[in-house]
């Protein structure tokens, strides 16, 4: 059995997301446990979309990688589950590989599964930690338990917690090469995406994240949070009351079913900290949080607890980081 | 159009699960259990479909030990028609359970397939994937919007950047995000009729799956708990602490 390892690339058309790289360093955690004859396998990177050229430039940086896979094709402009799946199952399919690895991302835990189902294998979602080459630890129930699983086949399909693993360096130089594209069992039609853009950093990679929840009041007071998270260099999000009020897009909503984040600085304002809620953020380095109750749940889990009014709290805090 | 609902009795989500001491698993014994609250959110969908005169059955469907039914009569009385039961106390993962509901759409002719999105117990988020891969069918995952038309279905998807539209042609499985709906109660009468409507069990067997275990649990433990912080009282204060103390902000 092969020991190299695949890795999917996630990107937008335009750039790589940088929880590729998380996942090429949950992939190097995977290659150091390999003890199959002659060691550690190599690590590829697949890419499936249209235009990969720069997007594939991005790839062949990440260190330890020594092949990108670049499966370059118009009908993939907007890639859905089935056609990525498809590739997947495809460079998988001869033996080639031991394990293919996502970002537990939107894009990974579709992509994922479905490729696991055409192979006839048990995929294993969202892991935090690599304990051998087939034994991997992932939150279960919110957070709320630690499972530590064990993969009886082979290849092993896994999504990755990308907040659990140090992005890898960008100073390596794989050799990039084109794959052909593989039939996807059933096709979508792409009709088009509503994106908020924005400058601010991506939240689940951004250093300081800023998040209101439904004591904000409304959507014009996110506001104040988007100030303070701009003076932090940080991001804005938010709880899944803010989000079902319309306060907020949807991905803003951190948690056990939104997005995870694990920022130096988690900055949690008018969030009583429901445990779906800190499935999302508890791994965070550092917790603020602001809240007017003195039995909010969230100073329970918080490194520093400020019992106050947010709309006294933070244009005092503005304030404070504005001398 | 026939809608197949495929049903999950989790732990309920406001209880705090607790691992057991043998570290086997979570206390499940005298613990109040619910239906998967993504799987309320896919009935619910499936009931406006038909209640829209554009399906004209609702099927429920559950894998699971014995008090199954219950979980299955939940979304009878918010108004399905009928349920299908396939019976075990095994282990089953994603893969398994996605092969029984394949077995079941083919044999009931399901046009649609509304699963959760997640189970909330193993945080899985597969198994309608799966399902989309075994049958061949298109997929919608994490939706917040479904409309039936002509070529199928248009579908509004969740996605980590924001929103993206997909139009998918029908036969197709989708899975259900938070925002698509909010579910009904059920009402005092509803859950009487309910106790009428039928609900076949099944063993695995009788829909040609066999439950082979393709991953071990070794070990389920407590989270590394975080040490409790200290109360401030002013921004002077907290700016202080983050700057000279945690060393998050310069
Ligand atoms: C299946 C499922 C999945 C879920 N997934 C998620 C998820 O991914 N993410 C998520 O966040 N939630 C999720 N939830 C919802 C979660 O259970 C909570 O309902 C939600 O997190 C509550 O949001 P909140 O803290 O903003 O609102 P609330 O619980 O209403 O809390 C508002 C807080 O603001 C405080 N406050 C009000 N006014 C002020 C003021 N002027 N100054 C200071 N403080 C003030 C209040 O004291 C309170 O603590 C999920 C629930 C379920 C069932
Ligand atoms: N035992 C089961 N019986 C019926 N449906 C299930 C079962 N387990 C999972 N599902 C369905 O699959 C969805 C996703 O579950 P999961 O892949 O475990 O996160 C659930 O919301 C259900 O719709």
């Amino acid at each position: 059995m092969s020991a190299n390892i695949l890795v999917i690339a996630e990107h937008d058309g335009a750039e790589l997301y940088p929880g590729t790289l998380n996942t090429v360093a949950a992939a190097g955690e995977i290659a150091a446990r390999h003890d199959g004859g002659g060691g550690a396998g190599e690590i590829h990177i697949l890419l499936v979309g249209e235009n990969l050229g720069e997007i594939a430039k991005s790839c062949a940086k990440a260190a330890g990688v020594t092949k990108i896979l670049v499966v370059d094709d118009a009908k993939f402009a907007h890639p859905g589950a089935e056609d990525v799946a498809a590739q997947i199952s495809a460079a998988l399919g001869g033996g080639a590989y031991s394990h293919a690895l996502a970002p537990a991302s939107t894009f990974g835990k579709a992509v994922i599964p479905y490729a696991a189902a055409l192979l006839d294998r048990q995929a294993i979602s969202d892991i935090s930690e690599v304990s051998e080459a087939d034994t991997f630890v992932r939150p279960i129930y919110a957070g709320n338990a630690m499972e530590t699983v064990k993969s009886l086949e082979s290849p092993v399909l896994l999504t990755v917690r990308t907040t659990a693993f140090e992005p890898a360096a960008q100073d390596g130089n794989a050799a990039v090469e084109n794959a052909a594209a593989a039939e996807p069992p059933v096709r979508v039609k792409f009709i088009e995406h509503a994106l908020s853009s924005s400058e601010r950093p991506e939240l689940t990679s951004a250093r300081v994240v800023v998040s209101g929840g439904r004591g904000m009041q409304n959507g014009e007071n996110f506001a104040m949070l988007e100030k303070l998270a701009d003076k932090l260099g940080g991001a804005v999000g938010a709880s899944r009351a803010a989000v079902d009020a319309g306060f907020v897009p949807n991905e803003y909503q951190v948690g056990q079913t939104g997005k995870v984040v694990a920022p130096d600085l988690y900055l949690a304002v008018g969030i009583s900290g429901a445990i779906q809620h800190l499935a999302g953020m508890k791994d965070s380095k550092c917790i603020v949080a602001i809240n007017n109750d003195e039995e909010a749940p969230i100073f329970q889990v918080a490194d520093y607890s400020w019992c106050e009014d947010l709309f006294t709290a933070v244009p005092a805090l503005q304030g404070e980081l504005e001398k | 159009m026939k809608i197949l609902v495929p049903v999950k009795r989790v732990i309920d989500a406001n209880i705090r699960v607790r691992v057991k001491s043998d570290n086997s698993g979570v206390e499940t014994a005298n613990v109040k259990m619910a239906m998967n609250p993504f799987c309320e959110i896919a009935v619910e969908e499936a009931l406006r479909i038909k209640e829209a005169g554009d399906a004209e059955e609702v099927i429920l469907f559950s894998a699971g030990g014995e008090k199954t039914p219950e979980t299955i009569r939940t979304g009878l009385a918010m108004g399905a028609d009928r349920g299908v039961h396939v019976q075990t106390d095994e282990r089953l993962e994603p893969l398994t359970i996605a092969k029984m509901i394949a077995a079941v759409a083919e044999k009931e002719g399901a046009d649609l397939v509304i699963l959760g999105k997640q189970s909330i117990d193993g945080d899985n988020n597969q198994t309608g994937q799966m399902l989309a891969a075994i049958m061949k069918r298109p997929l919608g995952s994490y939706i917040s919007e479904i409309k039936k038309n002509a070529e199928g279905f248009a579908i509004t998807r969740e996605i980590d950047a924001g929103l993206e539209k997909l139009q998918i042609g029908s036969p197709a499985v989708v899975t259900t995000d938070l925002r698509l709906n909010e579910p009904r109660y059920a009402s005092l009468p509803n859950i009487m009729k309910a106790k009428k409507k039928p609900i076949e069990t099944l063993s695995p067997a009788d829909v040609g799956v066999e439950i082979k275990a393709r991953t071990e649990v070794l070990k389920v433990a407590e989270p590394p708990a975080r040490e409790a912080g200290v109360r401030v009282s002013g921004a002077g204060e907290l700016v202080d602490k983050l700057k000279n103390e945690a060393k998050v902000i310069s």
